[in-house]
């Protein structure tokens, strides 16, 4: 499937990723409008873990086998059949966390408003996810991996 | 440091467009002078422009464009002799004292000689030729050239028989200037290696050494020996494609070099072979070389040591009597010739030396390529252009002066992201190419780098292919000294007369 | 006798992790599903959060309505084994079939217990909470009866989720528990105090160190719990929910082993060959115990049926043993406990931060510098790191001092095994 390829070496922690992935989530996509309207109801799927100079942008990997989808108690947690994706539909889940609890990578987040959880699409309304498209740096990169 | 508020004023003024801006902090994060600032109270970005060096990293990266940068409004009383800059500079040394530093070089309006020359173009006769339908050559040699040429038939098919002195290929005529390991990023030097490589050109590894892990490209690289000798041994001279003695630098002729301790990490220190955290003092002068002789005696001991293998290249800053060095260096020995004219870049440099030593490298080149062609040592050494070259036009306009090729030093970072801040010496380019931080040094991706370079260098080798095919010329040889394809404009007959050429519509 | 090539006894999640974990190896071959009751597999965790009215009729299945026809399942619903016959390869039905199979999986679940010695607990108005039709029941007499007031017997997950739901139906609730503690399988003191805290702010009475030991009737319907103290409480409804029993009656007396649940292998297969346990019914090899243990969660049943079914259908797929976790939003404050909470280890090391305000809690015990156990309260969000390091027995020294940190993150990992992480590859589950 393709995924997206984390650089860490690249990563120069703008966070712009973060801010385009709250604005493709958002209703209206525009970027000032979103964040004047809705940065307290997103929870962007990626986030920017920093350490001194080492910084990465995370975001759900996506495992091959996905604790997620095992440990999901409604069947909210599925894998879309077409990109392969882990996606969690929002209208099932029922916020128990249980996905919380078993991803190693912490890239499912409580929200919006703490009622489901929230996690990276892939962009399923892009072609090529926002946060690789607006990384000013390329250290996302969205790739096939041919190891699967 | 810090001016005091009451004497200067701020360079810049940072605008804020706060319909525009989202505190998204992507400028707070990218700022290394801590120029904007989150407010978590008030939720506000606020930014202080006294420390803006218009880098415009954080304008750039900007999501929504909510942020320009400009001169600061508040201007000096007009005054044509004591004019901003001169003022600032001497508020900021009575306040710290001390030799004025900049990095980059020389900005100031003197006149661009380059632009006071027009290239010529066929009409007619000598039809001119389209690059995309006609073969076109930019294949260069540097290198020493032969006296003569001695042929024999063998089997009726002829055979040169004389032993060619070694040379360096470019399949365009236009190389990178040298720039230290040191001085530039590690991932700065990566780019400028890697896209050597790519479009068969040369890096010059300047005085920084070559990092181990740079010498795959070595076959791309010119080593470099300076007055420091920083990382030079035999293993490192026999490893480069070419070795360069460094006598000169444009943008500070007579001056030496000085990279501070603190930017001398252990990477640093095993490539210039000098103690983590020591300065690395270049001597202005090499202490061996008093004379043209002693130059010759290390041209000669270089040759030696790469086993007569290897062009050896000797650099001069273009000063005032530049023709009689230059035919000393080529009569010590040196088989290519760079000479640096007075507006090639630097990492540091004292502002006043910068601003007002050596010459315009058109004189320079013309003056030069004249001498040795009088004394009939031209093809001795191939001549390359440096200092100020930033544009295709200008390629051609320097190979029609006398140049084999050029050298490319800031429009190669311009390439790369550096928007000319002139802040090199600080250690905090925000674009990650003159520093040392880690922080810093990460934004500057060495693949887009690389890329973008390559990307430069076959743009520049198209357009130097259309301005060869307007003159009806298709091999980048038949250019090189071509001076009646280059007239003067706006220019005195004693300037004419010094580069060689006609006034436009003689 | 029609054989089928795959039988499954069971029709939640371990039985469809079962069918998933077939149809990852075989395409083809036919499965046949024997369910005990009589719904599309639905969510079991779900019933809470249905008798509250949080989630409808529609949204309780635990697959799309396709699933059966989609996978090429033969299921068939209120079928109730009674015994299985490992020798014949058969399992006989409550209502005198004999169905024959090649292979087996016997995801049964478990039972809920209800001591048969308390006085009243044959009452009307006496449940358990574990099926679907076990919510519904409480639903219909709630709205029947006007119950006002409820006991919850068994301050454990199940007894917490059903009383969330009473709470929400507006019922007065008292909660009483045989420990010390709400919870306290998984919680240490300090994590159940909070969680107290938030059910009594809720409105729920919290009765700990007591039990009930009568339930008063009249006129077969419950009045009163009457405590082990001595005390009575007054209520309409009493929910047993003190535990759950593996499904073994059906393999008793039968070569197949078992203990306190059915006995499996580290490939899920029973003592006998090609007859396979998963689930709650199953006790399997666990993480961080020498011992076979029945870890009735989630999880566990998933990753056992997928084994278990890739097995049967021909893989050699290894099952790494489950671990004791758990993610419980109590009263809107959502908890995660993962692994040995409450070391009785002296060697283990305890790191805990607790603020009362927030609230939030967080407790690490380490084990030879190895994660063993964590519990998280209020902010959770990182607590899959945790249950990760446990998972693979990182060595964390290196990252001792971030661990309780607000900023602790995958970055602050021992640089191999983020690498390995931020891969994506191979994530073991």
């Amino acid at each position: 499937m393709k995924r997206i390829k984390i650089n860490e070496q690249h990563c120069i922690g703008c966070r712009l990723c973060e801010i385009h992935c709250l604005v493709q989530h958002s209703k209206s996509k525009k970027i000032i409008k979103a964040f004047r309207e809705e940065r307290e109801s997103i929870v962007p799927g990626i986030h920017v873990e920093e350490s001194g100079y080492v910084s990465f942008a995370l975001q759900c990997r996506h495992c091959e086998d996905a604790p997620c989808i095992e440990a999901c108690m409604t069947g909210a947690m599925y894998r879309d059949p077409e990109t392969e994706a882990v996606i969690c539909d929002q209208d099932r889940c029922v916020g128990c966390w249980m996905c919380v609890m078993v991803c190693p990578v912490a890239a499912i987040r409580r929200g919006p408003e703490d009622q489901v959880a929230s996690k990276c699409d892939l962009c399923m309304e892009a072609e090529i996810p926002v946060c690789v498209v607006n990384c000013p740096n390329e250290a996302l990169v969205y790739e096939d991996d041919a190891v699967r | 440091m810090q001016l005091r508020k009451w004497l200067v004023e701020p360079e810049f003024r940072i605008e804020r467009d706060p319909e525009k801006c989202i505190q998204c902090g992507v400028c707070v994060r990218q700022c290394a002078n801590d120029v904007h600032e989150y407010d978590e109270e008030e939720e506000v970005v606020y930014s202080d422009s006294t420390n803006c060096v218009s880098c415009h990293r954080c304008a750039t990266l900007c999501p929504t464009d909510a942020i320009s940068i400009r001169p600061f409004p508040l201007e000096f009383r007009p005054n044509a002799v004591w004019t901003a800059s001169t003022l600032r500079n001497l508020y900021k040394q009575a306040d710290i004292g001390g030799v004025l530093l900049t990095g980059m070089g020389n900005d100031q309006d003197q006149p661009m000689y380059w632009d006071r020359m027009l290239l010529n173009a066929s009409q007619v006769t000598n039809p001119s030729i389209d690059p995309l339908r006609e073969p076109m050559e930019l294949l260069t040699y540097i290198g020493r050239k032969p006296d003569s040429v001695q042929f024999e038939r063998i089997a009726g098919q002829p055979r040169m028989t004389t032993q060619l002195e070694p040379q360096l290929q470019l399949q365009v005529p236009v190389m990178f200037a040298a720039m230290s390991y040191g001085s530039i990023s590690y991932n700065a030097s990566v780019a400028l290696a890697q896209a050597a490589q790519q479009v068969g050109t040369f890096a010059n590894t300047g005085e920084g050494g070559l990092h181990k892990d740079l010498r795959e490209y070595a076959d791309h690289m010119i080593v470099q020996v300076a007055s420091g000798r920083f990382g030079v041994d035999s293993d490192y001279l026999n490893t480069g494609a070419a070795v360069e003695i460094k006598i000169g630098q444009g943008a500070k002729p007579g001056i030496g070099g000085h990279l501070p301790g603190e930017k001398v990490d252990a990477a640093i220190s095993a490539t210039r072979m000098i103690p983590e955290g020591t300065d690395a003092l270049s001597p202005a002068p090499h202490h061996d070389i008093y004379s043209i002789e002693d130059l010759r005696q290390l041209i000669y001991a270089i040759k030696e040591a790469v086993c007569y293998s290897k062009p050896i290249l000797v650099k001069i800053a273009a000063v005032h009597n530049v023709s009689a060095i230059a035919s000393g260096c080529v009569r010590a020995g040196a088989d290519v010739l760079v000479i640096d004219g007075y507006r090639g870049g630097t990492g540091a440099a004292p502002t006043m030396v910068r601003n007002n030593v050596g010459i315009p490298i058109e004189f320079a080149l013309a003056a030069v390529d004249s001498r040795l062609r009088e004394e009939g040592i031209r093809h001795q050494a191939s001549l390359i252009a440096s200092g100020g070259i930033r544009c295709s036009a200008d390629v051609a306009k320097a190979i029609a002066l006398g140049a084999d090729a050029v050298n490319i030093g800031t429009a190669a970072l311009v390439a790369m992201g550096c928007h000319l801040c002139q802040k090199c010496y600080t250690g905090k380019c925000n674009w990650g190419i003159a520093t040392q931080d880690p922080y810093l040094t990460k934004r500057l991706n060495p693949n887009i780098a690389t890329r973008r370079l390559v990307s430069l260098l076959e743009s520049w080798a198209l357009e130097i292919k259309e301005l060869m095919g307007g003159m009806g010329i298709n091999a980048v040889e038949s250019l090189r000294g071509n001076r009646e394809h280059l007239r003067g404009l706006g220019l005195t007959n004693r300037e004419l007369q010094i580069l060689g050429i006609k006034a436009a519509g003689e | 006798m029609k054989r089928h090539p795959y039988l499954i006894i069971g029709n939640s999640v371990a039985a469809i992790a079962g069918v998933e974990g077939i149809r990852q190896v075989d395409d083809d071959t036919p499965i046949t599903i024997l369910a005990r009751e009589p719904h599309h597999t639905y969510s079991r965790p779900l019933i809470s959060y249905w008798l509250s009215g949080q989630v409808d009729d529609g949204d309780m299945f635990y697959r799309p309505e396709d699933f059966y026809e989609q996978n090429r399942v033969d299921v068939i619903l209120s079928q109730e084994v009674i015994s299985v016959d490992p020798q014949n390869q058969t399992v006989q039905t409550a209502d005198g079939h004999r169905i024959a199979f090649d292979k087996l999986l016997i995801a049964a679940g478990g039972q809920p217990i209800v001591p048969p010695d308390i006085p009243g607990s044959d009452a009307d108005g006496v449940f358990t909470f574990t099926t679907w039709d076990d919510a519904r029941n409480i639903r219909d007499f709630v709205t029947q009866q006007g119950v006002q007031q409820a006991v919850v017997v068994g301050g454990g997950l199940i007894g917490l989720k059903s009383l969330e739901a009473l709470v929400e139906l507006g019922l007065q609730t008292t909660v009483v528990e045989l420990a010390d503690r709400i919870l306290s399988a998984t919680f240490d003191q300090t994590a159940a105090e909070l969680a107290q805290t938030m059910l009594e702010e809720a409105g729920v009475t919290v009765l700990c160190n007591n039990t009930v030991a009568e339930i008063a009737t009249e006129d077969r319907q419950v009045k009163e719990a009457i405590l082990h103290t001595g005390q009575h409480i007054s209520c309409q409804l009493v929910v047993f929910a003190i535990g759950v029993r593996p499904n073994i009656q059906m393999v008793a007396d039968t070569s197949i082993a078992v203990d306190w649940g059915i006995l499996v292998d580290d490939h899920m297969q029973t003592s006998v060959a090609d007859v396979y346990a998963a689930g709650d019914v199953a006790q399997a090899p666990a993480l961080l115990s020498d011992e076979r243990r029945c870890i009735p969660i989630l999880p566990n049943a998933y990753r056992q049926g997928c084994v278990a079914g890739q097995n049967m259908a021909g893989a050699d797929q290894l099952y790494r043993g489950g671990l004791v976790m758990n993610a419980v939003d109590i009263c809107g404050l959502p908890t995660i406990s993962v692994g040995m909470t409450t070391p009785d280890n002296e060697d283990c090391e305890v790191l805990t931060a607790l603020d009362e305000e927030a609230p939030s809690y967080k407790k690490i015990v380490l084990c030879d510098e190895k994660v063993v156990g964590a519990i998280f309260v209020g902010d959770i969000d990182r607590a899959g790191i945790f249950t990760g390091l446990i998972k693979q027995e990182i060595d964390v020294a290196s990252c001792k001092e971030l661990l309780l940190t607000e900023d602790f993150g995958v970055i602050s990992l021992p640089t191999e095994y983020r690498k390995h992480l931020v891969s994506g590859m191979g994530i073991e589950v």
